[in-house]
């Protein structure tokens, strides 16, 4: 320390002026994270739309899109209807998609105050998965349901379990931690027994195939008519959150304490609850229960650059965005026949790595 | 600023744990709160800090009732450091300081160079200076008190609330602990268990018992043989501490009074 003079001044006045480089983690170092994985995520995109059963070089991708995006009418051609139609439409999806599991992982973690919590420990993914799940089995076919249809009656389930959830959580003091965690986990796994019955019910093998793709997770349902929704709930949920990203750091330390920073941690905790919740229901509805996202990028996140969420939400955001359209690419390429679905390769990704993390985490606490 | 409580009542699931408590705090005075385990001490200071709401009383601030400020308005007043200690979140010493700059900040508002300068200057204040880089889970126990002290420093408050801030500290962290609230000449509201800590630190104590204050006034006329043999169950001579002159209570140790004179 160098600044011994000036720390003996200022023992009595904390507003004083000391001019302390080292006590700041300091900004610059989240926006170059920040522009390097922009940079990264885009490449990742370019890569997700070359990459497929054809091959397309990147340059002529590329000229469709910006002749696309300049409003040009569609060259002839399949390279048109696989490039635009197909793969830009797709890698968006998963790009959004991995942005709102992070954001809602985050903000989940702040909420109940544990980074081990997961967005769908809220029970808004089961009621999802039952409506989609109703909705191929007891409805019309599935191959009529793939599109909207599916993901509106999703959107309904994931409504209904997210008032459920709300119902029990503000019973008897208000949203706890721990009523919001028990309130989700018991409704969830109400909701689950009927789905797992509902799939049980399911008339034929391609039913069952279908309903249990979607349980664990699907890009495949990317059109540009999709695309609207969870653009528009990412891009608000980010915003919503980032609003409160002081306060949730408050939250980190307990309620007493964000109490005694002047934060309202109930209607907090409120707030947040009913931005995850919804941005938990549409991504779910448009994409199926990818695991293991909202629970790992907040903690790769959190070991570069920190707890504080003025940076920890936008860098999960892009994490998260990356993270799935790099798993997407994996998962139409890996295998020639078929597709995999997203849940399983960031199941087999995100299970390690969070063993990893918890072993890191035991062994730091020793 | 003065703090003044006036018949305060609080109360979990319709029992009342506070019933009508008066105490104060004048302007740069060092209160202390004193009592047995669940006498009270902590509910009456959460209401302070608005952790609690309070079922009947008022908590006033130089006249002005809590209730027509906003959350953010008294945390700019009054800055609290409850018994919790923190979580496993990767925050650094700096980022747990900062969230004392919360109630001054908007929504999207960056950390400015006030804000920096601030955070450093109540980590000097608790001899923490150039420490921020460090992460917060890793410091030991007497070091994550003082970056919480700090962190109710850089909330520039005219009140400190202090619950049991001594709490798990060994003897010299206490000691240090004390002379730094000493040092600040603001207006405090601290609750103690060590009764020769409060003896020694306090202008002004406050005995609670059952959720009621008992007793109230200088340390010296306060803490009697009397007093601690009906609030506290204990046997005690107090005498003068040979060292400060402060009052020294003595108890004895190898047994309680019997069960129905406390």
């Amino acid at each position: 320390m160098t600044q011994t003079s000036e720390v003996t001044e200022t023992a009595v006045d904390p507003g004083a002026r000391v001019d302390d480089g080292r006590s700041a983690r300091r900004p610059p170092r989240a926006g170059l994270l920040a522009a390097g994985l922009g940079i990264a995520l885009v490449a990742a995109l370019t890569a997700a739309v070359c990459l497929g059963s054809t091959d397309i070089a990147p340059g002529h991708v590329w000229s469709v899109v910006l002749q696309r995006l300049g409003g040009a009418p569609p060259r002839p051609g399949t390279d048109d209807l696989i490039v635009w139609q197909l793969r830009v439409p797709r890698a968006l999806l998963a790009a959004l998609a991995g942005a709102g599991l992070g954001l809602v992982g985050t903000a989940t973690q702040a909420m109940v105050r544990n980074p081990l919590a997961d967005p769908y420990l809220l029970g808004i993914s089961n009621g999802a998965s039952l409506g989609a799940v109703a909705a191929i089995v007891l409805g019309a076919s599935a191959g009529d349901l793939l599109g909207l249809g599916l993901s509106a009656a999703a959107f309904a389930g994931a409504l209904a379990s997210f008032a459920l959830v709300w119902c029990f959580a503000r019973r008897g003091g208000g949203f706890s931690p721990l009523r919001l965690v028990l309130a989700g986990v018991g409704i969830g796994q109400f909701l689950s027994g009927f789905t797992s019955y509902l799939v049980l019910q399911a008339g034929d093998e391609q039913q069952t195939r279908s309903v249990l793709f979607w349980l664990m997770g699907s890009l495949g349902g990317a059109t540009w008519s999709v695309l609207w929704l969870p653009a528009a709930a990412v891009g608000a949920g980010l915003l919503a959150l980032q609003a409160r990203a002081r306060a949730m750091n408050a939250l980190l330390m307990g309620d007493e304490t964000a109490a005694g920073v002047g934060v309202d941690v109930t209607r907090l905790r409120r707030e947040l609850f009913v931005v995850t919740g919804l941005l938990t229901g549409v991504l779910v509805a448009v994409s199926g229960a990818i695991g293991f996202v909202g629970l790992m990028v907040p903690h790769l996140c959190r070991l570069v650059i920190g707890g504080d969420h003025r940076r920890l939400l936008p860098l999960s955001a892009l994490t998260g965005a990356l993270l799935l359209v790099v798993v997407d690419v994996v998962c139409r390429t890996a295998m020639d026949s078929q597709e995999l679905p997203v849940g399983v390769v960031t199941a087999m990704i995100g299970a390690p790595v969070l063993l990893f993390l918890l072993d890191r985490r035991m062994e730091a606490g020793r | 600023m003065t703090v003044e409580i006036e018949d305060l009542h609080v109360g979990y699931a319709g029992r009342d744990v506070v019933a009508g408590v008066r105490l104060m705090a004048a302007a740069g005075e060092i209160a202390g709160l004193v009592g047995p385990n669940g006498s009270g001490k902590s509910t009456v200071l959460r209401t302070v800090y608005r952790h609690l709401r309070p079922t009947a009383g008022r908590v006033l601030l130089t006249g002005t009732d809590l209730r027509t400020l906003t959350p953010g308005q008294t945390a700019r007043q009054v800055a609290a450091l409850p018994q919790e200690r923190g979580s496993d979140f990767e925050l650094t010493v700096h980022e747990v300081v900062a969230m004392g700059r919360t109630p001054y900040k908007r929504a999207f508002a960056g950390e400015d160079r006030a804000d920096r300068e601030c955070v450093a200057g109540a980590l000097a204040a608790v001899g923490m200076a150039g420490q921020g880089a460090r992460r917060f889970s890793a410091l030991s126990g007497g070091e994550r008190q003082r970056v919480l002290l700090a962190r109710a420093f850089a909330q520039d408050p005219e009140v400190l609330v202090l619950d049991e801030p001594t709490n798990h500290l060994d003897v010299r962290h206490q000691v240090e602990l004390l002379a730094l609230l000493r040092a600040q000449r603001r207006t405090t509201l601290i609750s103690l268990h060590d009764l020769n800590a409060a003896a020694s630190l306090c202008d002004r104590l406050h005995v609670l018992h059952a959720g009621r204050v008992v007793a109230s006034g200088a340390p010296r006329t306060v803490l009697t043989p009397q007093l601690l043999a009906e609030v506290f169950g204990v046997r005690a001579a107090v005498t003068a501490h040979p060292l400060t002159g402060d009052p020294l209570i003595a108890f004895d140790h190898r047994e309680p009074l019997p069960a129905g004179d406390g």
